[in-house]
């Protein structure tokens, strides 16, 4: 069950409706996956979108909607006529996907509840209270991350409450395992940590594209918000340039901070040589790895990060913050400290100047990358749903 | 009479700082002080000094019974000199008893013989003459870094007038035969080869106080026991070690200085064996056979090949780099510049590059100040880059480089000029008051 599809997911094993405009209208799909089991696709319109903050889903509705406050009731059979509209707030939308959930919980036949991130939370826990099946959450991230240490109130309690419902919890790195088991009081034995990982490309080193001048590329790509740590790359830019000409760095992204840091960057007289893209998607992000030399994700906490890998599938040597759930897990790539922007010049320096250590990374990083493959990960999802089912 | 070559490695290289790009042609100072020094101190407290204290008083008991064989490298010297120099007279001490042998080695402890036999060679002189300086005796055992050999250096070894050399009994250029006894270089009959026992060094250098492994614990008599087992016509065993396996690979808690106290004790009385120095089993064993060594073996890893050192594109890389130097070092008589030259060489910081720890971690973590071979391999480079920019104004290639050489000569000249001067006016200015 997904809050909204967008209508260009991999449809290969399992089949995604759009229910965006249907009152609560189910629809079952049965397919033969690896693990023999057949899986059921559900789908509950919602405007819920992942990785959002109350104030980030306040913006976003004010702006495309301004005025047009829709307020959804229940019928006497408990379905809830969706819009397809943004509701009032964000909390309200997160409480009727958890009616609907629960809703389904009634009517189908299942063995476990499988919630992704705290917006998805009260669902599960709702399904779980209705069907008595056992809940087991997944944390992509965790408010600490997103929020950079000031946690919203209310975010924190939906996501402690999920947390203490879960019969067992999933988070993408040891970094998010031990925020959740410090920040939010959970017993260790009841987490574990899946990686995530990457479809292979078998030709993507060769994709990359060699530029014919002696610039090199240095790219930052993502939101451009504190949790990325823009302000380290600039920084880090600004130190290499003091010291090297012939090098680029680009920001592609958007976000909160995007305004702070074209700023900075001009302060800084460095802007003939340090670009902002904006929003990059599809083609463009992967035509913009294509013309790197070198990608650079200083995220202060990322509990997993997977952009590098796709970078390395790319044949493009990463510098990594040791903040990052992918650091526990990637050997060939330059690991620093967010805030070491010495230690991130330096670094850049390295690899836009000896080539042998491009060329051992970017080696030895596709292959690495390419070996990080989800069957695995499935594998262990698995085996957390079979300890909960054997519990039960 | 059977013989144990008893032989120790002795090296400590000079670890870089955390040198980063920006120091580099601002500051030339390339290494981590407080490092070499802390864990030269440890080594020497806890290995060095008390086993030479140990070996002393085993000399002394055993007499002409017990000998045995020290290379110590040009840069561990140097780091004696400068943090214990109380370790130096202690291996002054050995030296005087007669039964301790030095052998020849490459001061700089480098690699040079996988690149230039000349300066290979030229770094063997200067090694042999510090040696016969400090101990009072010329080496005529050679012991390349890492018991690094070839059929080639062998040959060169011996026109240098080294009549005998070290090196790994590797399973696969012996094949069949046994390392138990003396063999002869493919290119030079008269070249005497002693090959490394490495089942039974390694059963005390890596095994010692192994609780899983099936001989835990040994003992000198268990050890005395497995050499009566030897096929009874072998005629020499090779044990050659790190001198850190007495107290620091293994602690001294694991009983690894008890082993050594009582092993000569139980050889000899046990066993047709007795402990003698290189030169004297040359002379008194007769080779056996040929021993074919066309690609360079070392003592390292599984495969004992060079692929530790260099075996990926960033070591290779660094080596040449490093190595294009030489024809403009010859140039130079600057002694700081030659000392860091000789520094930069040691194979420690081309060990770090390897990316083999990724699977083989622990020997190669051995007080390595790298969390990785990238980390590494961009430190190197940073301090290269530095010193080939001053080697390069050293020795410059154009007309515009001589300009600035000549006046920076000049600018170096006026301001000891002026320091002179200054000097002059305060003891004049002292006068005068």
């Amino acid at each position: 069950m997904v809050p909204k599809s967008f209508g260009d997911e991999n449809q290969q094993a399992v089949e995604l409706l759009g229910a965006n405009q249907i009152p609560v209208k189910i629809t079952q799909i049965e397919r033969e996956l690896k693990f023999s089991k057949k899986l059921h696709y559900i789908e509950a319109g919602s405007n819920l979108v992942p990785y959002t903050t109350p104030e980030e889903y306040f913006n976003l509705s004010q702006k495309k909607l301004k005025g047009k406050n829709i307020y959804i009731e229940t019928n006497a059979e408990g379905c809830i006529p969706f819009s397809g509209k943004y509701g009032a707030n964000l909390y309200q939308e997160i409480y009727n996907y958890g009616l609907v959930a629960a809703q389904i919980a009634k009517n189908y036949e299942f063995d476990v509840i499988h919630a992704h991130d705290w917006l998805t939370y009260p669902a599960g826990m709702a399904a779980k209270q209705v069907s008595g099946k056992p809940l087991v959450v997944h944390v992509h991230a965790t408010d600490f991350d997103r929020s950079g240490g000031s946690v919203n109130p209310s975010v924190y309690r939906i996501e402690k409450e999920g947390l203490d419902a879960a019969d067992a919890i999933i988070t993408v790195s040891n970094l998010t395992r031990n925020i959740v088991i410090n920040n939010y009081k959970i017993k260790p034995t009841k987490v574990t940590t899946v990686y995530n990982a990457v479809e292979p490309v078998h030709n993507g080193h060769q994709n990359h594209i060699g530029k014919a001048d002696n610039e090199k590329v240095v790219t930052f790509l993502g939101r451009i918000t504190m949790q990325k740590g823009p302000e380290y790359f600039i920084e880090a830019a600004n130190k290499v340039l003091k010291n090297m000409d012939n090098v680029r760095f680009v920001m592609a992204g958007s976000g909160d901070m995007m305004d702070k840091m074209v700023e900075r960057a001009a302060s800084l007289g460095i802007m003939d040589k340090f670009h902002f893209t904006g929003f990059l998607k599809g083609e463009d992000v992967f035509k913009m790895f294509a013309h790197s030399d070198l990608y650079i994700m200083p995220s202060v906490s990322e509990p997993f990060g997977i952009s590098p890998l796709e970078a390395m599938q790319t044949g493009v040597p990463v510098i990594i913050s040791k903040q990052s759930g992918v650091s526990e897990i990637l050997k060939h790539a330059i690991k620093i400290d967010f805030w070491d922007i010495d230690k991130m010049a330096n670094a850049i320096y390295a690899i836009l100047n000896y080539p042998a250590l491009s060329k051992t990374i970017i080696e030895n990083g596709w292959e690495e990358a390419n070996n990080l493959r989800w069957d695995e990960s499935a594998q262990q999802v698995h085996e957390v749903y079979q300890t909960v089912l054997s519990k039960t | 009479m059977k013989y144990i070559c008893f032989y120790f490695q002795i090296h400590q290289p000079f670890r870089f700082r955390n040198y980063s790009f920006f120091d580099i042609g601002k500051d030339h100072y390339y290494y981590n002080d407080y490092l070499n020094e802390s864990v030269l101190q440890k080594v020497v407290q806890k290995s060095y000094l008390p086993t030479n204290t140990l070996m002393l008083k085993l000399i002394k008991e055993h007499g002409s019974k017990f000998k045995i064989s020290f290379s110590i490298s040009g840069s561990a010297l140097d780091q004696f000199e400068l943090y214990a120099p109380e370790v130096i007279e202690s291996f002054k001490q050995l030296a005087q008893t007669g039964n301790v042998e030095f052998l020849a080695e490459t001061s700089a402890h480098s690699l040079a013989s996988q690149i230039d036999f000349s300066i290979f060679k030229k770094q063997i002189q200067q090694h042999a003459l510090r040696i016969e300086q400090l101990f009072g005796v010329k080496p005529k055992i050679f012991r390349n870094t890492e018991l690094i050999y070839s059929d080639q250096i062998g040959a060169e070894i011996y026109k240098m007038g080294f009549k005998g050399m070290l090196t790994e009994g590797a399973k696969h250029i012996l094949g069949w035969k046994s390392p138990n006894y003396l063999y002869y270089n493919a290119m030079q009959p008269k070249m005497k080869l002693l090959l490394k026992n490495y089942k039974l060094s390694d059963d005390i250098a890596f095994r010692f106080s192994n609780k899983n492994w099936d001989q835990y614990p040994l003992t000198a008599e268990k050890f005395a026991f497995w050499l009566t087992e030897l096929n009874p016509k072998e005629e020499v065993v090779n044990l050659f070690l790190d001198y850190e396996t007495f107290g620091e690979h293994q602690w001294a808690d694991s009983g690894i200085f008890n082993f050594l106290e009582s092993l000569p004790r139980a050889v000899i009385k046990n066993t047709p064996f007795t402990f003698e120095t290189p030169s004297a089993i040359i002379k008194k064993l007769q080779p056996v056979a040929v021993i074919n060594v066309p690609h360079a073996i070392s003592w390292a890893d599984e495969e004992r090949d060079l692929t530790a050192w260099l075996g990926n594109c960033m070591q290779n890389e660094a080596f040449r780099k490093l190595y294009g130097l030489s024809p403009k070092i010859d140039q130079i008589n600057d002694p700081k510049l030659l000392q860091d030259w000789e520094y930069l060489q040691a194979s420690d910081h081309f060990y770090y590059m390897s990316t083999k720890w990724f699977t083989d971690g622990e020997v190669h973590a051995y007080f390595n100040p790298y969390k990785d071979p990238y980390e590494a391999f961009i430190n190197y480079m940073n301090v290269l880059t530095d010193f080939a920019g001053r080697v390069n104004s050293f020795v410059p290639d154009t007309s515009e480089n001589k300009e600035i050489n000549r006046l920076n000569g000049m600018l170096i000249e006026k301001i000891t000029e002026i320091e002179r001067l200054k000097e002059q006016l305060k003891r004049m200015k002292k006068k005068v008051s």
